[in-house]
């Protein structure tokens, strides 16, 4: 210490210091920097394949070059998030018109799946696949994603995401068991009759926040049967026929005669 | 009725005064069939049948004392612990306990009663309602007795003023405030008018920032409110407020707009953003499911459908009118603004709407 101290005035100290210096905040950053967002290790040869893959399955509705036809959506820049949202789930490739596409079980494994996005993405830039920790329930605070899910979501969804009914045969689903990534790509993209939340109008936190106010629903209700949590319909019912079917019963009984 | 000196025995026989007008004697269409023969129950013939009943009601009564030790027991040993899960199963059990202890001693008292105490038909006669006639006497003479001693009537006419005057002006004083506060507030022109003005920015809602209109992509539906001070969005009158003044906001490609402008002519949307009243015209629903791909927006609670590419028309439904139209604007910032409040009164119809 002692010699370090007495060679503090030597010409040559601040050029070491400020290379210490700059050591130290390379060092630093390299610890904690974020990993980039996107590990994009998309290759000519992934588009390639999500190209042949589109005009095998894609192509016959949404023309050959994801232009869209008549009645059909194009696909240039609607992003990975919303390929990945739509063919992950199954809901395309569409097996039938109707009021709107169903989910059912997915027709392309995850690898097919990204070869589609970045077939897609090759066409046009558009919102990206979110990361896992954009995702992640735990780091999100689900009292602010109640206020959130109940401005912006709950008059389609319900008010714990049980889903509901649009017109003409259109509804919106339930998110009981949607996955966190999906439900972030829904809001993302906006598909089908669903409006577009995009990152100005719900931040990626708050939409985080949203995931987490979801996932909490799924413990079901604290106070005993939810009945699907579809309010007034389901109670009703259960009241009016089991339950007030019980009360008659009862009054049967006691008034009938012993015998 | 006029015959006072009808006797009331509970003979079958009904007849009617004499002199009534019609001298005509009617009996009863009816005869009283009495009594029906009582059936003796199997209780009542078979000891063992009775034994067996004691013993189920017995159990009924054990059941119900299990349950309520049941409930005690869930409450110490199984107490709400946070999470939902803990929540439900501690209920569950009180609730299930609970149950069982009240439907136990519920049925064992109806089935003891049905299969074991006595059920031979017991008949007790109505004794007559009206009293006999000394008694109608004297409780007129004393009335009239103590009306005279307490000479409300003729003498001491200031005494009975006074008592009158108290016993009048006594309800005044719960009459008074009660009808005083009723429709408090006459107030008729704030169902007229929100807070929206010219330049207030549009907000989201919950969070209460302000929007650019770079940010609405097409597809885009938000949540507006004005934008106001913290402060204000912490006092008392912002829900009143926020109430009348929400606004869904959303984006459709300009050539999708049946009509970009407001009857009277006027630029009221900016390059496919409109935006509209959340309230329905209706009975007043937040009308907020938005069907981005018709532009169709429907209240939840009657199904009124609104069109927002073609000046919010009803589409479907009871809604009798379009939703008001909020006319907006972009600033020098970007932001957007509103042009002005709404042209005409939000929500449904109320008498003095277009007075």
């Amino acid at each position: 210490m002692k010699a370090l101290a007495a060679r503090r005035h030597h010409r040559l100290a601040p050029v070491v210091l400020l290379l210490l210096a700059l050591l130290v905040t390379g060092g630093v950053y390299a610890a904690l920097a974020p990993e980039k967002a996107q590990a994009e290790t998309v290759s000519t040869q992934d588009i390639e394949t999500g190209k042949k893959l589109f005009q095998a399955n894609c192509a016959t509705c949404h023309g050959a070059n994801a232009e869209g036809t008549a009645g059909v959506p194009s696909l240039i820049g609607v992003g990975p998030a919303a390929v990945d949202f739509q063919v992950s789930t199954g809901r395309m490739p569409m097996q039938m018109n109707g009021p709107q596409a169903r989910v059912k079980p997915r027709q392309f494994d995850a690898e097919d799946t990204a070869a589609l996005a970045a077939y897609i993405s090759s066409l046009g830039p558009g919102p990206a696949i979110p990361t896992d920790e954009q995702v992640d329930a735990t780091l999100g605070d689900a009292a602010n994603g109640m206020a959130l899910f109940r401005t912006n979501c709950a008059m389609c969804h319900n008010a714990v995401g049980a889903g509901g009914a649009l017109s003409e045969g259109k509804f919106a689903p339930s998110l009981f068991g949607t996955s966190e990534r999906n439900i972030y790509q829904a809001m993302l993209t906006g598909p089908q009759s669903m409006p577009v939340f995009n990152d100005a109008n719900i931040t990626p936190d708050e939409k985080r926040d949203i995931v987490a106010f979801l996932v909490e629903q799924r413990e079901g209700s604290a106070g005993g049967f939810a009945l699907g949590a579809l309010g007034p319909v389901s109670e009703g019912v259960w009241a009016w026929i089991i339950g007030l079917g019980l009360l008659i019963g009862a009054a049967v009984w006691i008034g009938a005669k012993s015998s | 009725m006029s015959d006072m000196n009808h006797t009331n025995d509970n003979s079958a026989e009904v007849t009617t005064p004499a002199g009534a007008g019609t001298d005509v004697v009617q009996s009863d269409k009816f005869t009283d069939p009495g009594v029906p023969a009582h059936r003796p129950r199997l209780t009542d013939v078979d000891p063992r049948s009775a034994k067996r009943n004691e013993r189920i009601v017995t159990f009924l009564f054990a059941l119900s004392c299990l349950g309520a030790i049941g409930t005690i027991v869930a409450y110490v040993a199984v107490p709400p612990e946070g999470s939902t899960g803990s929540v439900r199963l501690s209920t569950l059990l009180l609730g299930a306990g609970m149950a069982v202890s009240l439907l136990g001693i519920g049925i064992a008292g109806i089935h003891w009663a049905k299969a074991l105490m006595v059920d031979t038909e017991m008949v007790q006669d109505r004794h007559p309602i009206r009293s006999s006639d000394e008694v109608r006497a004297d409780a007129v003479r004393d009335l009239n007795e103590g009306l005279e001693d307490s000479g409300v009537v003729g003498r001491r006419g200031l005494l009975k003023g006074a008592a009158l005057s108290a016993l009048a002006l006594f309800p005044l004083t719960i009459a008074v405030p009660l009808i005083g506060s009723v429709g408090g507030d006459w107030n008729i022109s704030k169902f007229k008018h929100t807070i929206w003005k010219k330049g207030t920015r549009l907000a989201l809602d919950p969070s209460g920032r302000p929007i650019k209109a770079s940010d609405v992509n097409i597809g885009s539906a938000f949540h507006v409110v004005p934008e106001t001070t913290e402060e204000f969005r912490q006092s008392h009158e912002w829900i009143t407020e926020k109430s009348k003044a929400v606004v869904l906001m959303v984006r459709v490609r300009p050539e999708d707009l049946k009509s970009d402008q407001s009857p009277e002519g006027e630029q009221w949307s900016y390059d496919g953003i409109v935006a509209y009243s959340k309230i329905c015209t209706h009975v007043g629903c937040p009308v907020a499911l938005y069907e981005q791909q018709t532009h169709h927006l429907l209240c939840p609670c009657h199904q009124s459908t609104f069109d927002v590419a073609d000046s919010a028309k009803v589409v479907f439904g009871p809604a009798n009118r379009p939703l008001p139209q909020l006319p907006i604007a972009v600033d020098d910032e970007g932001y957007l603004v509103a042009q002005d409040d709404f042209a005409e009164p939000i929500g449904p119809s109320f008498w003095e709407r277009l007075k």
